[in-house]
């Protein structure tokens, strides 16, 4: 039998990789609601991003907080970036087309990286007090991490919903002629989107080097999981995917804690084929 | 304020329109009707920008908009209320009538256009809160063209505004249209329901496929030759 203390531990670190992982999936998910365009490379722009907070913070010594606005600044222009110089060109053309192009750029980065930076894992070292809580460690830096996801989140659905332009944004996904009638540019709209969907990658790797060393490959770490997240949510639809995030995070965390880690995924995959199944347009899916 | 001469359009390799010429004054209604499939739904997406004119010239007050982007169409003055209504369903009304006025200039007349538009429509005001797909068909129609008005036109394209509506909605759609006309707006209108439309409008297009077959003030038309000639084609 296992100790329910190292469940509830398990349980809270769940809780808090959650955070991250629905940041991942609602940027991932505005940019496929909107544009409708899957970017298979989403995760390895953040991996970029996380070198740059690297080199920031650990070699050149400048403070966190900057280099966390710095990457912020930085997906969001890389995401403007692939936009206009890969997205915007294909945008009439097959679905697949589009879905090769950010699979070319994924290739692309990782072998940049590599070629830059060779394989070697880095991380950025925080002098972080140590928290206990009913004698469960836990870690500081999930903690801040699963704040500032959450805060990022909440700005999120309040832009979305307060401004004009966010606004502007969910009319463009739900009927996009329809939008360019009331005198909105697509093309405009689709790229604050992208800069947007960049900007809370930037946000991601800010979070994400504070826990996780970083290596060109990053990507195919938390790539996959984040992509079942959005399917599972229902591509498109951001409360599933918050929900699904929390869902797969708990998962592979209790399961983690009960097998193994890499047992934790494993589950975490069947739980996704079995959902697919179950519910194939998603957790949130309006039965018809 | 709006003329199409010899206006050719189309999709692909498919011409949908023959050398169209059209024109429409301030403080007119003017009606295009015709069987289905004639390029009634072609004829408005050309003069708002949804598809680009093969050849021809379309003025707007003068100025050429001949090619022009929708969303800069718009801004001269003409909205389109699209066929179908293309409401956007998951937000709310107040929202949709919000992205009307998505111009910068639009929005500087806000509060003035939103009280107009519950004015005319004073359902939407009670329906604010609410998904706009959640309202009737009618009240759906009633959206659209409140949507329209908030971008301070001065020439509003109307696609088939009875378009899949019960009878009794019909009537007071149309008289809903007639009082948007006496507050002023020039209206362009696409109907199947030839009756209805003659009793709205001052003059009337017949439009067969792809071309302009007839044309004349719309108290002058009888209802039997255009029906003759739209539906029966003779």
């Amino acid at each position: 039998m296992i100790d329910p203390l190292f469940l509830a531990e398990a349980a809270i670190n769940g809780l808090l990789l959650g955070g991250v992982l629905a940041l991942l999936a609602l940027g991932l998910n505005l940019i496929f609601g909107v544009i409708d365009i899957v970017w298979i490379a989403y995760v390895d722009l953040v991996m970029i991003c996380m070198y740059a907070v690297y080199f920031i913070v650990q070699v050149y010594g400048y403070p966190m907080w900057l280099g966390g606005l710095a990457s912020v600044a930085l997906g969001a222009l890389l995401g403007i970036g692939v936009h206009v110089l890969i997205i915007s060109p294909i945008l009439a053309s097959a679905p697949l087309n589009q879905l090769l192009a950010t699979g070319g750029l994924l290739f692309f980065l990782q072998s940049f990286a590599t070629f830059l930076w060779t394989t070697d894992h880095r991380s950025v070292r925080l002098d972080l007090p140590r928290l206990e809580i009913l004698d469960m460690p836990i870690s500081v830096a999930r903690l801040i991490a699963f704040t500032l996801a959450v805060l990022a989140m909440l700005g999120l659905y309040l832009f979305l919903t307060r401004t004009y332009i966010g606004t502007a944004i969910r009319a463009v996904s739900q009927d996009r002629e329809a939008m360019s009638l009331m005198g909105a540019n697509p093309q405009r709209v689709y790229v604050v989107t992208s800069a947007v969907g960049g900007a809370m990658a930037g946000l991601a790797a800010a979070l994400l080097i504070i826990q996780y060393a970083v290596h060109p490959f990053f990507g195919a770490a938390f790539g996959p999981i984040t992509f079942m997240i959005c399917v599972l949510g229902g591509l498109g639809n951001m409360v599933g995917a918050f929900v699904a995030s929390f869902i797969m995070s708990e998962v592979i965390a209790i399961s983690g804690v009960i097998w193994s880690t890499e047992m934790g995924y494993v589950i975490a995959f069947v739980v996704f084929i079995v959902m697919i199944f179950a519910r194939p347009g998603g957790i949130l899916a309006r039965r018809s | 304020m709006l003329e199409l001469r010899s206006v050719t359009a189309g999709y692909g390799a498919f011409t949908a329109l023959w050398d169209v010429s059209l024109r429409v004054t301030a403080g007119e209604a003017v009606a295009v009707v015709g069987p289905n499939g004639a390029g009634k739904t072609t004829l408005l997406r050309v003069i708002s920008g949804l598809i680009a004119p093969r050849a021809g010239d379309l003025t707007f007050d003068g100025v050429p908009i001949g090619g022009r982007p929708p969303y800069a169409i718009v801004g001269h003055g003409i909205a389109h209320v699209p066929e179908g209504r293309r409401i956007f369903p998951a937000l709310t009304v107040a929202d949709n009538l919000k992205m009307g006025a998505f111009l910068r200039a639009a929005r500087a007349r806000f509060a003035e256009s939103l009280a107009r538009v519950f004015t005319l429509f004073p359902v939407l005001a009670e329906r604010q809160k609410q998904r706009a797909g959640s309202l009737s068909g009618g009240e759906q129609q009633m959206l659209a063209v409140g949507r329209a008005l908030m971008s301070g036109p001065k020439l509003i394209l109307l696609d088939e505004p009875s378009m899949g509506l019960a009878p009794v909605m019909v009537l007071r759609l149309f008289d809903l249209i007639r009082r948007v006309r006496e507050e002023g707006y020039t209206i362009l209108v696409v109907e199947q329901n030839v009756r209805q439309v003659l009793k709205l409008v001052d003059r009337a297009y017949l439009l067969e496929v792809g071309r302009i077959k007839m044309e004349g003030r719309a108290d002058q038309l009888s209802e039997q030759d255009f029906v003759r000639k739209a539906y029966v084609g003779l």
